[in-house]
């Protein structure tokens, strides 16, 4: 009975066999009507960098991100992530690759039925952590943003700030390889959105990798970290900001 | 970069750790139980949605109850003379009570008979006496109005409906003879008849069946459309198909407990509402018939019907409605 439950299965082979956590090959995406959001694109992130993604609004931002995710797949190319290939993974096996990524939204994707805690809880709920080894982790996350106070509370009555730390902690909490973030600051003022960027760069430095996609020119140009540039679904540039 | 072999070793580590917590029965049998508690709080925390949902199922699983149960006990009713496939043979009332007992006898030694028992006049008088309750207009009678009667039972070999006949029309054949009846003639259409109505009870609990799949699966439906913001962001964040499925599974489990138990409830209401006019109507058959309801194995198989169809509802639900929500 628990080898048929796919939940009881290791993450596939998640291994890597080079030093990208992720590798676009010539990759492109197209949406049913035909809308091209992705053109012929080929990048590769380093196992432990911090970037940014960045371009006008419907550049290719989002659809990146959300084919490293596998939220949406390729129409054409090679998508690597963690050294594995990831383009045509059976649907069975995306929760797997989901676990070991932390994708933090624009719109933070609170459940507001349930509490702060219950919400960080939820990936460990996921992959079936014991109740005390759960708690444990939360309280770790909800601490490390400063959080442990609002655990009790439901998440419509924090700020703007709080709910984007929440959902920072909830993609953290599950100690993931490679931390996604869409327009993370996309609602923060610029005191904000530097705290924010901030907690990333503290995530970066203990060695998980990190994506952000963010049309925040000024905050990159204050940050200084590798940007790649989408115009039009479109690779523009790929280079180091000065800071 | 420096943190790569460490950040690996890391994650190598973590996976055999994550597999054997997983694999942990105890785990399994925790998060089943959770989810399951969860699931019951959530329709505790609607009680009136989750009551008339409840009570559609429990009237749909409590009327094929009810019929079965009255079926059975006609049933029971008609099995007491059930064998007694005998033939009743009225004797002409000039014949003397001498030669009806030699006619007894001359019958009892033919060879597709078992038994043969005399009900003489007078018998039968006092037996209709003690029986039908007008001995008080029996004894207005002048004289007795009743024939004597052999009660012919055949042999057990030759207890077929043919061979009855048979031997009903050998008895017609006699002289002294007034009337040969079968009585097995009117248990064998009670039986045709109980057996159609039995089909007719299958033939209704499909249908009822089939209505509370309809409602477990459109009450699930609903609920599925209701969290669908959720199962987007439990999706997002890696959860299986099997773990997202797992609360409505059991919501709709749940459904069916509860069905399950009104039905029972009322099925012991109504019977015990019946109970005491179906005794009144037995006293006036000189019957000590009761009605029975079979509690604990009623119970157990409404529980396992209403279980059976809610699990099934819930699952042709999840089936046509959680695939269409993804994220993206």
């Amino acid at each position: 009975m628990l080898a048929r439950d796919p939940g009881f299965r290791p993450a596939t082979s998640i291994r890597a066999t080079n030093d990208f956590m992720i590798r676009f090959d010539n990759v492109s995406k197209r949406y049913p009507g035909g809308f091209e959001a992705l053109n012929n694109i080929s990048l590769e992130l380093e196992d432990g960098a911090m970037a940014f993604v960045t371009g006008h609004s419907g550049a290719g931002k989002s659809t990146l991100l959300k084919l490293i995710a596998l939220i949406e797949r390729t129409t054409r190319g090679q998508v690597h992530v963690n050294g594995q290939n990831v383009t045509s993974i059976s649907r069975r096996r995306i929760p797997f690759i989901r676990r070991r990524i932390g994708f933090i939204f624009q719109d933070h994707n609170l459940l507001f039925d349930r509490t702060v805690f219950d919400n960080v809880a939820l990936p460990l709920v996921i992959a079936g952590y014991r109740h005390q080894e759960t708690g444990r982790r939360v309280r770790a996350a909800l601490d490390k943003l400063g959080l442990l106070s609002k655990e009790r509370m439901y998440p419509i009555t924090l700020s703007g700030g709080e709910q984007q730390r929440v959902g920072i902690a909830r993609a953290v909490v599950n100690k993931p390889l490679l931390l996604l973030a869409d327009e993370p600051t996309g609602n923060l003022d610029p005191a904000l959105s530097l705290e924010i960027m901030e907690l990333f760069e503290q995530f970066n430095e203990v060695g998980v990798t990190v994506l952000i996609a963010s049309h925040d020119t000024g905050l990159l140009d204050q940050l200084g970290y590798p940007v790649i540039t989408l115009d039009h679904g479109r690779l523009a540039g790929a280079g180091q900001q000065s800071a | 970069m420096k943190r790569t072999r460490h950040n690996r070793h890391q994650s190598t580590h973590h996976w055999s750790a994550t597999l054997r917590r997983m694999l942990s029965p105890r785990t399994w049998l925790a998060r089943h139980a959770q989810v399951a508690l969860d699931s019951l709080g959530r329709l505790y925390r609607n009680p009136l949605a989750t009551l008339m949902t409840a009570a559609v199922i429990g009237i749909a699983l409590a009327m094929p109850a009810c019929l079965y149960l009255l079926l059975n006990n006609m049933d029971r009713l008609s099995g007491a003379w059930d064998g007694q496939a005998g033939v009743s043979v009225f004797l002409k009332d000039t014949l003397p009570v001498a030669a009806a007992g030699k006619l007894a006898s001359r019958v009892r030694g033919w060879p597709e008979v078992a038994e043969v028992t005399l009900v003489t006049p007078e018998q039968a008088l006092e037996e209709f006496r003690q029986r039908s309750g007008f001995a008080d207009v029996l004894d207005t009678l002048d004289e007795n109005p009743l024939p004597a009667v052999l009660l012919v039972l055949p042999a057990p070999e030759q207890s077929d409906p043919q061979s009855a006949a048979n031997l009903q029309n050998k008895l017609q054949a006699l002289p002294e003879t007034e009337q040969a009846q079968l009585d097995l003639q009117w248990v064998q259409r009670l039986t045709a008849m109980l057996a159609l109505a039995q089909r007719g009870v299958l033939l209704i609990s499909a249908l009822l069946a089939l209505a509370v799949l309809l409602v477990v699966g459109n009450t699930i439906r609903l609920e599925i459309q209701g969290r669908r913001e959720e199962i987007v962001v439990t999706r997002l964040i890696g959860a299986t198909d099997g773990f997202i499925r797992r609360p409505f599974l059991y919501s709709g489990t749940w459904y069916g407990v509860i069905g399950a138990l009104l039905a029972w409830l009322l099925v012991e209401t109504g019977f015990w509402l019946l109970a005491s006019p179906v005794r009144q109507l037995a006293d006036l058959y000189q019957s000590s018939f009761q009605l029975q309801t079979l509690p604990v194995l009623l119970l157990f198989g409404l529980l396992a019907g209403g279980i059976l169809l809610g699990l099934l509802g819930s699952w042709i639900a999840v089936g046509r409605h959680l695939g269409t929500i993804e994220p993206g």
